[in-house]
Parts: structure tokens; sequence; C-alpha cells
């Protein structure tokens, strides 16, 4: 299985070159691969309801205990399933959607990477696996969200999808680690049998705010929860896949594999149950809000993600069998209502659902395919949506903190949610027949082909929900708390529960649900007084902390790239005294040797070394301060005079010589001194050189004081002779042993040479012809 | 000998860092000139002095007879002191350069001329 994941991403990579080979029908051919992983985890279908649970060891990084492990499940195996068989529908699909686009085969590269990420994501038992998959996702929607590549809303749409969700992931991935470290494995396997002391583990807190805000992010959750309806910039395949049937179900999936971990303390009921509610709340009320159809769809994903969140908070049996079924049903009917929408895009060449109208008489099988989905989103019978809504409803009904309150919410959702669900149903297909952009007509066999199925599949667990409690009951066992009620209780899906309080709210919702829908032009006009509102919700907080970014790197950019190269300097040297003064002083205490014998001779000639130095900076005219450095220069010559470095004091003689007459050439063509500081830049200059100095003086001190390595130059001078047949020991290092650094010296003198010689060659005067000098760059 | 050395280089630096940080370019050819000097000074200082030995071997000797001053400073000091005339030459040449075609002899002003 490994193997076969990890030949879908080379498969991935292939994709351009299948493109050349079979043209227009390679997505039908790519789609074989999760076609036939769907296949093999069918295989395995009597293993998981038997519920077991199947380890899949593979070593990866054997020395830092990454393990590509598989951990097939119930909960995995629902996930896994999902995942193939969507993809391969979402494959077919964009076949037809994105015929002869340009961009196809990079397309196809990337929706299969990202298929496969998916897989290791819900199938990987390692952590640190989990958490290269779970990026590997976001990246691959930053792609294919960003597929529109020239479209500058598209890229920023990707961009803010990549920035909440990686954002979230660090997060998740500093959850991750302290999972591990407190539950002492990187196993998921092991560290769910742990829930007991994961849980009064003292990191349980941060821990679970970390992983929380990994789930929330990705899982569109409010306050985050803007980032997927502006995901919709994406093709709509890529919507109907990554952002409502799977990726956006991973923090869902990562929730529910953790329940049993972490699940029931007070912390994570209330957290998860309340944004979980809001969250439904706040997207179903959004969704009627768009009539961008995908916008509409999107925001009701929002809602459903927020139900399944809340679900997972209330934790009991009933809430957990309410989350596989509703899990189930919204990915069949998002997926569905996606490639719809797409549909409906594709052949009027509109998005606007008020745009549409009659279409039911041009493209009768859409209309039913549409309707089907629809209903399921509604949550009415005989589809599997009316089954996961009323299980949904009485799992709230008995939810054990906060009952009015998310009563209330799931009430309200649940009659926005129809209201949206009769808006795509309805709207397009039945009133009046409307123009549009482009004269609509069934779509390609291959386009129907995706949500026909996944309607079909609505209906068909809708009629016989009984198929889903084998599975469902796998599930529920394994995502329910050790030790809580009913861990192994077998489940029983029906579609009909007879005359009960669920079925009265569906009643309820239905009526209210409609009377929106009749009134929602009138209401939308009054909910547009609420835009300025809209405008300061959480996205507006996401743009102004990445003005706020880009403003602080503006000022940082500015404070510490100003060109400007005194700052540079004095920024350098106040570091260098900080952390070498710091390391000096305090690391270990400092010994001074401070025996002094001094000849006469030697103090003047040091003291006028000093008087050249000191009188260069203080001279008011150039020749004066080259005379001065001058002085010092031969002080210096006799000062290795006087300590036994004659081939030294040669040198200086010659070079000092050599500056003295250079400069006095040069001089006079160059500009006098000026005084340009102010008396204040003066001080601190003069602040920040004596700090200098001082602590190149401790630094030598405490150099001379310190203990000496054998030194390594006792070779050179017993080897000087015999090896290098020299009797002057430094002419021989440096012809002879230490030969290669001379030669580069001398390299370096060539290019000093050649470069002086062209500069004196141009002229001032051909200034305009040639090439000006280097441009300083003011930013 | 060797601390008031150290004394002396430390004000050799702080002359040469404050010459650097002038906005005039000529100070700032001055003050890499004494920086120059005063690194030189520091490798030779640091290794410390020692007078009326020079790294010689006489003649006839396969080494010197006593302790002699360390000559590998002294060839790293020897190799620095010509690169830096290599530098400086360079930088003065510069120098000239600029203020022929730039005409200004700050720094801040050459940052946003364009000529």
């Amino acid at each position: 299985m490994q193997l076969a994941l990890l030949s879908g991403f080379v498969v991935a990579g292939f994709a351009p070159l299948l493109h050349r080979w079979f043209g227009a029908r390679t997505p039908l051919v790519m789609a074989l691969l999760p076609a036939f992983l769907a296949a093999w985890l069918m295989g395995l279908w009597p293993n998981v309801t038997s519920g077991e649970t199947l380890l899949l060891e593979w070593a990866w990084v054997p020395g830092l205990d990454i393990t590509l492990t598989f951990l097939i499940d119930g909960l995995s195996w629902l996930f896994a399933m999902l995942i193939t068989v969507i993809g391969a529908l979402v494959l077919i699909y964009s076949g037809e959607y994105l015929r002869g686009h340009r961009d196809l085969p990079s397309f196809l590269v990337v929706i299969t990477a990202f298929m496969m990420s998916m897989l290791g994501l819900v199938l990987a038992d390692n952590l640190v696996t989990l958490f290269v998959f779970w990026e590997l996702t976001s990246l691959t929607s930053y792609l294919l969200i960003g597929f529109n590549h020239t479209d500058p809303d598209s890229r920023k749409a990707a961009l803010q999808g990549l920035f909440v969700t990686a954002g979230g992931g660090l997060a998740l991935m500093a959850g991750l680690v302290m999972l591990a470290m407190a539950g002492d494995s990187w196993s998921l396997y092991e560290l769910v049998q742990r829930g007991e002391v994961l849980r009064d583990h003292a990191l349980y807190t941060p821990m679970l705010i970390c992983l929380l805000i990994g789930a929330f992010t990705k899982s569109a959750q409010f306050p985050f929860h803007f980032w997927l309806p502006n995901a919709m910039a994406a093709p709509t395949p890529v919507s109907a896949y990554l952002h409502s049937a799977t990726m956006v179900k991973a923090g869902i999936y990562l929730l529910a594999r953790l329940h049993p971990a972490l699940g029931g303390t007070d912390g994570w009921v209330i957290t998860l149950s309340l944004v979980g509610a809001l969250t439904m709340v706040t997207g179903a009320f959004l969704a009627i809000h768009h009539t961008s159809i995908k916008k509409l769809l999107a925001y009701s994903t929002v809602m459903a993600l927020g139900t399944l969140t809340m679900l997972l908070g209330v934790g009991t049996q009933k809430a957990l069998i309410a989350f596989v079924a509703f899990l189930v049903g919204h990915s069949f009917y998002k997926g569905a209502l996606f490639m719809v929408a797409g549909i409906l895009d594709h052949e009027t060449g509109t998005k606007d659902v008020t745009a549409m109208g009659g279409l039911r008489q041009v493209m009768p099988l859409t209309a039913v395919v549409a309707g089907l989905a629809a209903l399921s989103l509604a949550g009415l019978p005989p589809l599997l949506g009316f089954v996961g809504k009323e299980l949904m409803l009485a799992a709230v009904l008995e939810a054990v903190d906060w009952r009015p309150l998310l009563l209330a919410l799931a009430l309200v959702a649940a009659i926005l949610t129809l209201a949206a669900a009769a808006i795509v149903a309805l709207r397009p297909f039945f009133g009046r027949r409307q123009e549009t952009p482009s004269t609509p007509h069934e779509p390609p066999r291959a386009m129907l082909a995706g949500p026909a199925v996944l309607a079909v599949l609505s209906l068909l667990f809708g009629l016989m929900p009984g198929l889903l409690d084998s599975l469902a009951s796998v599930t529920v066992a394994g995502i329910a708390l050790e030790g809580g009620e009913g861990g192994a209780a077998e489940v029983h899906l029906a579609l009909w529960h007879g005359f009960n309080l669920p079925l009265l709210l569906t009643f309820v919702s239905l009526l209210l649900g409609l009377l929106v829908y009749r009134h929602w032009d009138t209401l939308r006009t009054w909910l547009a007084r609420l835009d300025p509102l809209m405008k300061r919700g959480p996205e507006a907080g996401y743009d102004a902390l990445m003005a706020g970014m880009v403003a602080f790197a503006y000022w940082q950019t500015r404070m510490l790239q100003n060109g400007y190269i005194r700052n540079y300097l004095v920024m350098t040297l106040l570091v260098l005294v900080g952390l070498v003064g710091h390391a000096l002083f305090f690391r270990h205490a400092p010994e001074f040797d401070l025996v002094l014998s001094v000849y006469l001779h030697e103090a003047i000639v040091v003291g006028l070394m000093v008087a050249g130095g000191v009188s260069a900076c203080v001279m008011r005219s150039r020749l004066a301060a080259v005379a001065a450095v001058g002085v010092m220069g031969f002080s210096i010559a006799l000062t290795f005079v006087l300590f036994s470095a004659p081939d030294l004091a040669i040198t200086q003689l010659l070079v000092e010589t050599l500056t003295v007459i250079l400069l006095v050439l040069v001089l006079f063509r160059l500009p006098h001194f000026a005084t340009l500081s102010t008396p204040g830049e003066r001080l601190r200059d003069l602040v920040v050189a004596s700090l200098t100095g001082g602590l190149i003086t401790l630094l030598m001190l405490s150099v001379l004081a310190g203990e000496r390595l054998p030194r390594i130059s006792d070779y050179m001078i017993a080897n000087s002779q015999p090896l290098g047949h020299g009797h002057n020991i430094v002419n021989v290092i440096l012809v002879d042993f230490r030969a290669l650094d001379t030669l580069g010296e001398v390299f370096v003198l060539a290019l000093a040479a050649i470069g002086v010689y062209a500069m004196m060659r141009f002229h001032a005067s051909s200034q305009w012809t040639q090439p000006s000098p280097r441009k300083n760059d003011d930013d | 000998m060797e601390p008031l050395m150290a004394v002396a280089i430390g004000i050799l630096f702080a002359a040469a860092i404050y010459m650097m940080l002038r906005r005039s370019i000529v100070k700032l050819v001055i003050g890499l000139m004494l920086l120059s000097n005063a690194a030189n000074l520091l490798i030779f200082a640091t290794a410390g002095m020692v007078r009326g030995a020079p790294p010689l071997v006489p003649k006839g000797m396969t080494a010197p007879a006593g302790a002699v001053a360390d000559p590998l400073p002294q060839a790293l000091v020897l190799t620095a002191i010509v690169i830096a005339f290599g530098v400086l030459s360079f930088a003065v040449v510069l120098v000239r350069r600029a203020w022929e075609i730039v005409r200004a002899d700050d720094l801040d002003r050459m940052k946003d001329t364009d000529t």
C-alpha cells in the first residue's frame, strides 16, 4: 500500500507524458489509479467491518523513529474510500471541464499529488508522516486554487488559503510534538490508547490549543472560515474535491482521530461545540447572502464542517453516529452539487444563480441530479442527508452542555441550509427561462457521470442506510471515548424513526426554509445593508495582519538596510562589542597580565605611532593627514625593527613610501576635507569607536594572559633549513610552506592593479558614453 | 611591552573606526589605512614581542640556536601589508573616479545621485 501511494506521486509526475500519449483521454486513464486503490480498499472491507485495525509498517527514517506506517480502521477506511471514489469521479469530470485547457497536464500532476497526499494523511499512523502529508495537502491546494495564475484574485485567494492553513500547520506541528512527548509515542494507534495519561498531562491544555488551531484553520472553522469561499477561485473540480469532500475534512479527521485520546474534557466539549455551532450558523447565514453559486455552496460547506465539529464536541454515542452519517452524506451531495455548479457555469457562462432560470427544459438530466443532491443537502427524505440531519438533531437534543443554545443554532442552520438548497436546485432550473452568456445544453456524459453517481449514492444510502451499519459501528467504536458510553454498541441507521421531535424540527425547518427561499430577493437587499459590518469580519483581521506584516518589513528594511555604510558599521560594531564583551566578562572572568617592561626608545616609537594615527583624524588639511599617516606607518616599521621582524620592517617601509607617493599624486585631485556631520553624530561615532577600541585592547590583554597552545611554527622553525633550504624562516613560510596563500595574494594584487589601470584609463570627460558607476539602490 | 601595545592598538582601532564613520569619502580612505595598520599590529603583537631574536637560521646550521620570534604571524602580517596596499590603491583610485564623476564628497549625497 505504501508503494501504491508513493507510486501515485510518480504517476502524478508522469501526467504530462501520459497527456502526450493519450491526449484528452488522460484524465480517464489517470482515474484508474484511485479506482484501483478504491478496489483495494474494498478488499479490506471484511477486515475493517469486523473491527480489525490494520497496521502496515514500513520504516522510513528509522534513526528518527519515523515510520511510514498505515493505520487502517473504520475511520481511515471511510475517509480513504471517499478520497479515492470521489477522486476518480472528479478526475473523469475534470477531463471534460478542462478539455483543451493549456494547463491540463500540470493540473493533473497537482491534483493527483494532492489525492495521494490526502490519502497519506488519513492513513498515516506516525505523527511526523501525518504532518508531512498535511502540509503537502496545503501546498497542493495552494497550487490548485491558484490554477488560473494569470488572475490576480486567484493568486490572492491561493496565498490566503496557504497562509491560513500553513499558519495553522505550524501550530499543529507544535501540538503534535507535545502530543508525542506527553504520550511518549509517535504512533497514533498507541496514543489513542493512552487517553488517561494524555488528559492528565500538564501539557494537555497547550497541546489541545495548538492542535485545535491546526484543525480549525484547515477545516475553515470560525474565525478562520473566510479562506474557504475565497478558495472558490479554483476550477470547479478542485472546489468539488478539495474544498468540500476531502481536504477541508482533514481537520475534522484529525479531531475525530484524536477524540478518544483528548476528548471528553470540559475544554474539548465546550470549545468544539461552541466553535462548531457558531461556524454552522455563520456558514448557513453567509450562504444565503451570496448569489454566486460556488460561494453559496462554499458557505454551506462551512456550515457542514461546523456541524461535524459540533458533533465531535458533543461526543456522545448518538453524536458520533450522526457524525459518520453526516460526513458521508455531505461528501456525496456536496461533491455532486459542486460538479453541477461547474456544469452550470460551463454551459451558461455565469456563476450567478439569479441570472439563471428555466434550465430544466434544456438540461433535464442535470436538473434531476441537482434536485437529488439538493434534497440531500436540505436534509429531506428519502436521502442520506435526511438520515444525517435527523441524527444530528437527535444528538443535539441529548447534548450534555449548552443544549438549548446548540439546539437553537442547529435549527437556524437547518432552516437556512434548506433555503440554500432550494436556491441551488430551484432557482436555476425552474421559473422563467433567462438569457445567459452562452446557450446551455446537456453537458457531455463524462461531466454528468460524477454528480450522477454521487446523487444516486445519496439516494441509495438514503433508502437503505443499513448498508452503512457495520462501517458506522466500527468507526464509532474507533472514535468513541474508551470506557465511555456504548463503545461497541451496534449501530442501526434507519430512514424512518417514527414521529418524534427531530422529524417535527425537520418539518418546521422545511416550512421556514421555503419561506426564506420565497423572500430571498427581498431578504438579500435587506442583508446588503449589513455589508459594511461584514467588511469588519475576520477577513479584515487577516488583511490587517498582512498589511501590518508588510509595513513591519518595510520599516525593518529601512532601519536595517538603509544604504548608509556607517549605519551598517555602527550596528555591526555594537553587536560585536555587546557579544564579545559579554563573553569576555561574564563567560570567564578576564585575567590581565599587566607586567610592563619597556625601554624609553620603544615607548617613544609607540607614542609617535599613536600620535600619527590620532592626528590623522583631527587634521583639517589633507596633506597633513597623509603626513600623519606616514609618521604612523614609519613608526610601525620601526616597531618591527625593534621586535625581531626585519622582513616586516622592510615591507612596511616600502609600502609606506609607495602609499605616500600614491596619495600625494592622487590627493590633489580629490575634494578637500569637509565637516559634514553634526556634533551629536560625531559624539556618537566617537563613543562607538572608543568602545570598539577598548574592546580590542581588553581582548588582546586577555589573549596575552591566557594559556598558549603549542605553536605550529615550531615545525616551521625546525624544518625551514632541512626541508625548505632557506635561512630566513619567514621567507620560507611565504614561498614554500604557505606558497598557495602567496599565489592568492599575487592574484589579488594583479586584480587590484587591473582595476586601478582601468579606472585611470577612463576619463571623466567620457562619462556620458561610458556606463555610469553603479548606482546605489535607494530602497 | 605587550600591554602598552594593546593600548596603542586600541587607540589606533578607535581612530580608524571613527574615520570610517565619517561622511567624507577621503576620510573613509584614511580610516581604511589606519584600520589595516592596526590589524597588522594586532596580529603581530598578540603572538608575543621578542627583542633581538629574528627568525633566521644562522649560516651553516639547520635550526636557530635559541628561541626566536614566531615567524608565522610575521609571514601573515607580511602578506596582509601587501594586500592592504593593493586594497588601498584600488580604493584611492575608485574614490578619485567617483569624485570626478559625481562631484560629491558626501557619501550620503552619493546615495541618490544618478549621474
